[in-house]
């Protein structure tokens, strides 16, 4: 008898394609948490995913999330497993995760920042270049709070058109 | 779950008691990760080390989680709740670690729910009721730069989950510290109300320095990072005899019971019931 394994290829892509629970304009591929897709040597579907933050409550709802699109495509043997390093970073979102942000107003992050051991930088005014609004692009922009509605997000706000954004800060 | 919105399922209607709450992220934290214990690990050690990192976490995020609709505005409030959330996230990840290498097999669960406050061995500075705004800011600098300066430590730990759990904590309280840094700075350095109060805030603070670093060696560097804000701020950090005792003895104040009371006070009234 010949064993067929599964395609590897198209249960990669429906991995891929499942929403972010707190981010839905974006993909799991697009945000960077889809780590891997591969077919173990008894024929399963292993897919390896990647946390945001400790805290983050959508865990769990991706894992679901990512089994029931499997099984709900013929692949009668998924597994999902948690891979907690390397940390996930904002530099793992890709850049077409990025222009969808910018396109719903967030602002997508820059460069996550390098860690140096040294002094706390305890200047209080912004520290860092300005976040251009993601509504009219202008670089006349303010941080109003360093945490948002999820973990991953900072508020912003425009000087020049005076809308509130939000930003998915670097990390 | 279909296409169905992920969360609209919690607003249907429930009247059955066998749950504690209806959610998401429920999950053990640690499902799906490779849970192993490396050859010459002491396991005891290892229990110990995460429980009581992941006691300090639960109980600081008890208490930020306090100052919400208390706070003086709306985005300290978003921002205190936000950085408990991650310290709930790292002590459920520790707590999970935990009952892995312990041998019983407990879960999160039994360690947040079903110890008593003589069991804890979270650091006293993380229970003391919040005070003031100075009180709150000053204590989370204390906690934030030890707790980051330890955790950079533990990247290196020979226990791969624990260097996991760690390495991504480092980067949530890089955050952490640098807000409750630049809070010092801005209330020691601004009216002269609030310079009294963050002057105030640090001399309660100050006597329980002493008690996180009796079992690790970060000490130098912590005390060369508040020593920079405080400095910064214009309010020394005042030097003083510290209290007797320790928290990872399982000596505690009297806060820290009803915190507890509190926070078990759902699971312990129906202690069959799951999430």
């Amino acid at each position: 008898m010949v064993t067929v394994l599964p395609d590897v290829r198209h249960a990669r892509h429906i991995a891929e394609c499942v929403p972010d629970p707190e981010l839905p304009m974006l993909t799991l591929a697009d945000l960077g948490v889809l780590r891997d897709v591969e077919v173990d040597a008894d024929g399963t579907v292993v897919v390896s995913l990647t946390p945001t933050y400790s805290g983050c409550p959508a865990m769990a709802e991706m894992r679901a999330e990512v089994a029931a699109r499997l099984t709900a495509a013929g692949y009668a043997h998924v597994r999902v497993r948690t891979v907690l390093h390397p940390p996930w970073t904002t530099d793992w979102i890709t850049p077409s995760g990025r222009r969808t942000l910018a396109e719903h107003g967030i602002a997508p992050p820059g460069p996550a920042p390098r860690r140096a051991p040294g002094p706390v930088p305890l200047t209080l005014s912004p520290t860092r270049p300005a976040v251009p609004c993601p509504r009219c692009g202008s670089a006349d922009t303010e941080e109003t709070s360093r945490f948002g509605a999820t973990s991953c997000k900072a508020l912003w706000r425009c000087r020049a058109c005076r809308e509130p954004f939000e930003y998915v800060k670097e990390i | 779950m279909s296409d169905d919105h992920l969360y609209m399922t919690l607003a249907e209607g429930h009247d059955d008691d066998t749950r504690w709450a209806y959610g998401t992220g429920f999950e053990d934290p640690l499902h799906g990760v490779d849970g192993a214990v490396p050859d010459g690990i002491d396991t005891g050690e290892l229990t110990a080390v995460c429980v009581a990192l992941a006691d300090d976490a639960l109980v600081l995020a008890q208490r930020l989680a306090e100052w919400t609709t208390r706070a003086p505005e709306l985005e300290e409030e978003v921002a205190l709740a936000n950085i408990g959330l991650d310290l709930l996230g790292q002590a459920r990840l520790l707590y999970s670690r935990a009952g892995q290498v312990d041998g019983t097999g407990r879960d999160e669960d039994a360690y947040a729910y079903f110890r008593d406050a003589d069991d804890f061995r979270n650091v006293r500075l993380a229970e003391l009721p919040n005070g003031d705004f100075a009180f709150s800011v000053a204590r989370l600098l204390v906690l934030s730069a030890w707790r980051l300066a330890h955790f950079e430590r533990l990247t290196a730990s020979d226990d791969p989950v624990l260097a996991a759990i760690a390495a991504k904590g480092v980067k949530e309280l890089s955050y952490h510290r640098q807000y409750a840094a630049e809070w010092v700075v801005r209330l020691g350095d601004g009216t002269a109300e609030s310079h009294h109060r963050m002057r105030d805030a640090l001399e309660q603070v100050a006597p329980y320095l002493d008690e996180l670093f009796t079992a690790y060696d970060v000490q130098d560097e912590v005390e060369a990072v508040l020593k920079q804000v405080t400095e910064t701020a214009g309010v020394p950090l005042p030097v003083c005899r510290p209290q007797p005792g320790s928290g990872r003895a399982g000596n505690h104040t009297e806060h820290l019971a009803p915190l507890l009371a509190e926070l078990q006070s759902v699971a312990r009234a129906h202690p069959e019931a799951t999430w």
